[in-house]
């Protein structure tokens, strides 16, 4: 995981300081204005999406703050909506290009993968970004039991479709159900986690439970929640996104702050709970851990 | 009472204008402005700055056709209220979202263009809040009015910036956007007519 130069990073005293202006409106503006100043105002002279305080965001943020169009696009709302959503019983289906395809029930799949603690940075395409520790299991371990075949390129993943019990499938503007992929050897990454808890406690709907992938080192729209089938496939899946509107969300979307999108600076982001920016690192600051994956591909192409 | 009589409608307008900013900060005071408050205090201000741009746009319509004499006098802080909004949206954007980075903020408006359209319409709204005295319209004479036309443009940039900012849902651009349309159609009808007369 990328860390950087002590001399970029703020001085804690200051970022914390910083923080307790805030707390009153019109006076706060003045002081930030006052303290910054004072720093220089260059890009470096923010924090970095690693350091410092790389900590948890709160739990009550992680539940209440969500993007799930299934629900709504309201990211306060989909909590409330969401709330009687039923995940037991639930199947996922594991097929396509595989030896071994086979149905599981969330239960026996977990039975089968005990999940174990992560914390990884989530970095959202629209600039906010959290620090969630997980409950999940490597997505590998899963695939190689499925046994890819030769042929199989990708993985492709499909979120529930049940327009009666996700009120925001109602919305046809988008080309339901949720899909999302990853090129095989980057599902086969160590970092890449089939999820079903965090903070200790079983997924909420609103965080995509029963099952849902992780991918820290790309936006948060490829972390397909509320997961029904995983297919092994030849060719590249059409995401949800990239369908809707694809000058904007591309099949790689590998966090990159020198590709930016037309609403939302890439460059830096707000780390729910602060009231500073940090700066966006290249692969959400995995680079070490992914970059090998895109050797001799433009990175500016990978959004 | 005499008092409370003839000043009802600017009690309650000036009520009304105020009470959701008194509602953004106490939200705020008592962290209940979602998990990123920041962004919530963008969102309002300027879904409040637009919307008061559209009642001072439509407050010559109403008392034109309704006959709403009283509400003329609303006009001048009605445009005034949008252009308070638009500071606390600007400000907010620029020294609490930015810390006043403007290496960070000057990278952003060459990308994006709905800041670009968002600052276009500021920096229009600017000179009309200036000259809203009636120091500065005794002073312009007939150019004041002409000056003031800029409230269209104005509306336009603004809504401009609302449509390129969103995302995915644009029930709720495509609804302002009806009611811009309507007030900009009555305005031109009585231009054309005026013209008309004229010719």
């Amino acid at each position: 995981m990328e860390k950087i130069k002590s001399s970029e990073i703020t001085p804690k005293s200051l970022f914390l300081s910083r923080r307790e202006f805030i707390t009153g409106l019109g006076a706060a503006v003045v002081s930030t204005a006052f303290l910054t100043a004072c720093q220089g105002t260059g890009l470096s002279s923010l924090p970095s999406a690693a350091e410092p305080s790389d900590k948890p965001t709160s739990y009550k943020d992680v539940i209440s703050y969500n993007n799930f169009y299934e629900f709504t696009v309201d990211k306060d709302g989909v909590a409330a909506l969401a709330k009687d959503f039923k995940t037991s019983p639930w199947t996922v289906v594991v097929g396509g290009l595989v030896a071994n395809p086979r149905t599981y029930a969330i239960e026996d799949l977990l039975a089968r993968f005990p999940p174990e603690e992560r914390i990884y940075r989530l970095r959202c395409v629209e600039a906010w970004s959290m620090v969630i520790p997980w409950l999940g299991f490597p997505l590998a371990k899963l695939l190689k039991e499925a046994e890819p075949t030769s042929e199989a390129r990708y993985v492709r993943f499909e979120t529930l479709y049940d327009p009666a019990r996700m009120p925001g499938q109602a919305d046809t503007s988008f080309d339901w159900p949720y899909v999302e992929g990853l090129r095989l050897d980057e599902a086969m990454n160590d970092l890449t986690l089939l999820a079903s808890g965090l903070y200790g406690e079983h997924l909420l709907p609103p965080n995509g439970a029963p099952l849902r992938l992780v991918v820290p080192w790309k936006y948060g729209f490829k972390s397909i929640k509320s997961i029904v089938k995983i297919d092994l496939v030849a060719t590249m899946p059409v995401s949800l996104w990239m369908a809707a509107s694809p000058r904007e969300y591309g099949f790689y979307a590998n966090v990159n702050p020198d590709v930016p999108h037309p609403r939302w600076s890439q460059a830096t982001e707000r780390r729910i709970g602060e009231y500073t920016r940090r700066r966006t690192l290249p692969f959400n600051g995995y680079a070490e851990e992914v970059i090998h994956l895109y050797q001799g591909m433009d990175p500016r192409t990978l959004f | 009472m005499k008092w409370l009589r003839s000043c009802w409608p600017e009690i309650v307008f000036n009520l009304a204008v105020l009470a959701p900013l008194a509602a953004l900060i106490w939200d705020f005071s008592r962290g209940q402005l979602t998990a990123n408050p920041i962004q919530a205090v963008q969102l309002a201000t300027g879904r409040y700055a637009l919307g008061l741009l559209v009642v001072t746009l439509a407050i010559s319509p109403l008392v034109k056709f309704f006959n709403l004499g009283r509400l003329l006098p609303l006009r001048r802080p009605a445009g005034l209220y949008a252009f308070g909004y638009a500071s606390l949206h600007l400000v907010n954007f620029v020294g609490v979202d930015y810390g006043f980075n403007f290496a960070a903020i000057f990278a952003d408006v060459g990308e994006k263009r709905y800041i670009l359209a968002g600052l276009g319409a500021y920096l229009l709204l600017l000179p009309l809040a200036i000259t809203s005295t009636r120091g500065w319209m005794v002073r312009l004479g007939r150019n004041w009015e002409r000056l003031h036309w800029l409230v269209y443009p104005v509306v336009l940039l603004a809504m401009t910036h609302f449509f390129w900012q969103t995302k995915a849902d644009l029930r709720g651009p495509l609804a302002w956007s009806a009611v811009v349309v309507l007030l900009l159609a009555v305005r031109l009808a009585g231009l054309v007519r005026g013209f008309k007369r004229r010719g």
